[in-house]
């Protein structure tokens, strides 16, 4: 299997979440637009919320929900927030961001309905079973790398957080091309409403969210579909994309790629903002008088400190992010 | 569910641990509940097909059994009383029957053959030729229907020829015709060879289950990490026609020999290892063919099974029929004694080769192979008093060096008639073949352009090594006289030795293996035939 170090590190961010899991207040399931845009360590910082994010690249809306079934059985949240973006996406796409969500689960019966769901015609569940099968023409494009993290991994996200400082402005915005069809797909209106019975059924508020970006673009006639369903089913919906302002996000300093994802100061801006409403709301707990949480937290906080100083060292010494998956400029 | 599915070695491991587990008596019925199962896996509606042709041929068979049994019968009872005549008249009566029941259940089982494999040729010859536009049949082809059809026309026959005793039980005669391991690709066994362990259930012999085992594992890696590992390059080259030529087209002429044999072999090994791990003997269809020094040799060393079938059914049957040997004796008469002898081999030949040809597919390029074969085997034929004074002049010829020069050559003849499998196109496979003699293309060749025809440097790495392999194999057989292989060997090894030897084989398909998404799906190259 890919060991995703140094290379598209989103790779290990499921299974980096056993290590961390137990005692979360509030847990965030979906793709990149939860695990770039918002920040657990600043949350905790700013209000003493204890947050994961179980987040992966396009992470699809039945791999949410099973990711969110599977990480039931290690916490027990007082919130549920879920990202709407995935719900674009009826159908199984990229294999290999796939493969990032579900590689990294502990094997369960979560996992095993993941990939059944998940699965195109061309596969097969005993590639999943035993990745070697599908991962064995790796052999002509092995590295140290795969070498040196046979046996071990290294740590690299902050809650579920993945760590961007480096700022590349927004200079474009996408044009809006019009959709033959605006409604989502029964696929994905079948695992929001799994997900909303799970947490009806755990007795946990689900927040329903759309992360501020530039792009991919959210339409309008999707909005309103989910603004319809969170008002049918009693859900709080909050779209940053109108309350930019209010948050702070400044296209010009607070985003890493153009505006498809925040960077870390973007990130903390949108923690803060969104901490206080859930704290306001739900009246989440402060855990930082919690001496034994305050003690794991503070070794998360140095984590944090650390990467983010050798990320404007390597932003100074290389201008990019040389370890971080930046990439060289030209 | 191919040879190479996870399907498959999911059904085979299931198949291999019940047949040890259930009581020897029943053990029959489970190689035929698998073979049915397998058989199915393609269409349940293709059962209809070969269940259809196991039933007509086990009924004919053990009628003609039935009239040859009451004749011979009668006959004991009558030694005393029947005279020569009246035993004459009976016979004659007795076989006149038989050879109606046999002549209706071959007719009806080659016309099923025929009519399903070879009507869209035949219609599409005339909407050429006539500039017609009929409309094509497009039969789904039953898997492996012709392995199976030949398997049971070979036992029709040896039961017409009284060779052996027709099988009573139906459910064990749709055994023989669908064993599994053998449906797809072969060997085409033969009745009498294939039941004497089919039928019987076996003690758990952990010597032939390893050496089975050892054969599946060997038979994996020539296919999925040699074989199918040249498919890319294969089909670059060969639908590439304008731009790879000359050198490019030598290369492709070996290239495919190595695929060829990698594929075919491999997928008989895994048959015979397979009927191995369950104590049941095959015949073997391959013996280092690659190391024949002329084309009638080549012959006896690849497809055997096949080979054997077509000598023994067509080639001998209308060498010695009373037409052929009537135009014979006219020949000799009329033309001298030279061509007269040759007349009846000569037209076997054509006729052989001509269905040989036609075995393999309908298509022009397939006779046209068949053609060409027959041309070889006669030139060679023709040549024999030519070399005999040759080899008889310099005594160098019949050294080792010259008998390496005589594998060489037959291989790259060998390999440029097959050629026409690979283009798919009669002229052009002659202009390509040409082009050897009359473009370059070597510089091309070797200035970096091999690795960008499909497969990487690495591949071809992984290739050169398992041409190693197999060679380092095939030598330790030849050279012992085709006698002793390299399992046998192993066998005697340390169980440790045993256990590595199996690891490794196991590691190098699972890591090697050109196969999962990625890589074309491909079946195995005889499936088609």
């Amino acid at each position: 299997m890919p060991k995703y170090i140094n290379d598209i590190i989103e790779g290990r961010l499921i299974e980096e979440y056993y290590d961390n899991a137990g005692g979360n207040d509030v847990i965030f399931v979906s793709d990149c637009e939860c695990y770039e845009n918002i920040s657990p360590i600043k949350m905790y910082e700013e209000y003493g919320i204890t947050s994961y994010i179980r987040g992966s690249s396009q992470q699809l809306i039945w791999q949410s929900y099973y990711l969110l079934e599977e990480t039931l059985r290690y916490d027990t949240p007082k919130v549920v927030v879920f990202n709407v973006l995935s719900m674009k996406y009826n159908e199984p796409q990229n294999e290999a961001y796939k493969r990032m969500t579900l590689d990294g689960m502990r094997w369960s019966s979560s996992k095993w309905n993941s990939i059944k769901a998940s699965m195109t015609d061309e596969e097969d569940m005993i590639t999943y079973l035993f990745p070697l099968l599908r991962y064995h023409s790796r052999w002509s494009e092995l590295t140290v790398e795969d070498f040196e993290y046979l046996f071990k991994t290294k740590k690299s996200f902050h809650q579920g957080y993945l760590m961007r400082v480096d700022v590349r402005p927004v200079t474009d915005y996408p044009t809006v091309v019009p959709l033959a069809d605006y409604s989502f797909g029964d696929n994905a209106w079948y695992y929001l409403n799994k997900i909303t019975a799970l947490c009806k059924e755990k007795g946990i508020p689900l927040v329903l969210m759309k992360a501020p970006s530039v792009s991919p673009v959210w339409y309008d006639e999707w909005d309103s579909q989910i603004v319809e369903y969170a008002r049918e089913n009693d859900l709080f919906y909050i779209n940053f994309l109108d309350l930019l302002d209010e948050v702070g996000i400044n296209w010009d300093t607070d985003t890493y790629d153009n505006g498809l994802h925040l960077n870390l100061s973007g990130a903390e801006k949108l923690s803060v903002y969104f901490g206080k409403i859930l704290q306001d709301r739900y009246g989440l707990a402060d855990h930082r008088s919690e001496p034994e949480t305050a003690e794991k937290w503070q070794g998360y906080i140095d984590f944090y400190n650390e990467m983010r100083d050798d990320q404007y060292r390597e932003l100074e010494e290389y201008g990019y992010l040389k370890s971080y998956g930046g990439r060289k400029p030209e | 569910m191919s040879f190479t599915s996870y399907e498959f070695i999911a059904f085979l491991a299931a198949i291999f641990l019940l047949y040890y587990l259930i009581p020897k008596r029943f053990r029959w019925m489970l190689l035929l509940a698998g073979s049915t199962l397998f058989y199915a896996w393609a269409g349940v509606e293709f059962l209809l097909y070969i269940f259809f042709t196991a039933l007509t041929t086990w009924g004919a068979g053990l009628w003609i059994g039935s009239i040859n049994r009451r004749r011979r019968e009668r006959f004991d009872a009558e030694k005393a009383t029947m005279d020569r005549e009246a035993k004459k008249a009976y016979k004659a009566a007795t076989k006149r029957k038989t050879r109606w029941i046999f002549l209706a259940c071959l007719l009806i089982n080659l016309g099923i053959l025929a009519v399903i494999k070879y009507s869209d040729f035949v219609i599409q010859n005339i909407n050429d030729i006539f500039d017609a536009n009929n409309a094509f049949m497009n039969f789904a082809v039953p898997l492996g229907i012709s392995y199976y059809t030949f398997k049971s026309m070979g036992y029709l026959i040896d039961i017409n020829r009284g060779k052996y005793e027709p099988q009573k039980n139906p459910a064990k005669f749709a055994l023989f015709v669908s064993f599994f391991p053998q449906v797809i690709q072969g060997p085409i066994s033969r009745y009498d060879y294939l039941s004497q362990t089919l039928f019987e259930g076996h003690d758990f012999n952990s010597t032939k289950v390893k050496k089975g085992f050892v054969r599946v594992l060997w038979g994996f890696c020539k296919k999925l990490v040699i074989a199918d590992r040249l498919v890319p390059i294969v089909k670059t080259l060969a639908k590439g026609s304008d731009q790879y030529q000359g050198a490019f087209v030598l290369l492709l002429i070996f290239l495919y020999a190595i695929q060829l044999y990698a594929d075919f072999t491999g997928g008989i090994d895994i048959a015979i290892g397979i009927g191995e791990m369950l104590g049941i003997k095959s015949e073997e269809n391959f013996i280092t063919p690659y190391y024949s020094k002329n084309i009638n040799e080549y012959w006896t060393r690849w497809h055997i099974t096949m080979g054997s079938w077509f000598k023994d059914y067509i080639f001998y049957p209308i060498s010695v029929s009373k037409w052929m040997l009537k135009l014979s004796k006219n020949a000799r008469e009329k033309l001298g004694k030279g061509v007269g002898k040759r007349i009846p081999v000569y037209l076997a030949n054509i006729i052989v080769w001509f269905a040989t040809g036609l075995w393999h597919g309908a298509a022009w390029t397939f006779i046209v192979w068949g053609m060409l074969n027959c041309v070889v085997t006669v030139a060679s034929y023709e040549m024999e008093p030519l070399y005999g004074r040759f080899h008889n002049r310099f005594k160098w010829s019949n050294t080792a060096v010259y008998n390496v020069w005589q594998m060489i050559r037959t291989f790259w003849i060998m390999g440029a008639i097959r050629i026409l499998d690979v283009y798919r196109d009669v002229p052009v496979s002659f202009s390509q073949v040409g082009s050897i003699f009359t473009t370059g293309g070597y510089g091309r060749l070797f200035s970096g352009e091999l690795f960008t025809l499909g497969i990487s440097a690495a591949d071809f790495v992984v290739v050169l090594l398992g041409i190693a392999a197999m060679l380092w194999v095939s030598i330790v057989f030849y050279r012992n006289g085709n006698k002793k292989r390299f399992r046998d060997y192993l066998m005697e090894k340390p169980f440790a030795v045993q256990g590595l030897v199996m690891a490794g084989l196991l590691i190098i398909v699972l890591i090697f293996g050109a196969y999962g998404i990625g890589y074309d799906a491909n079946a195995f190259i005889y499936n088609q035939f």
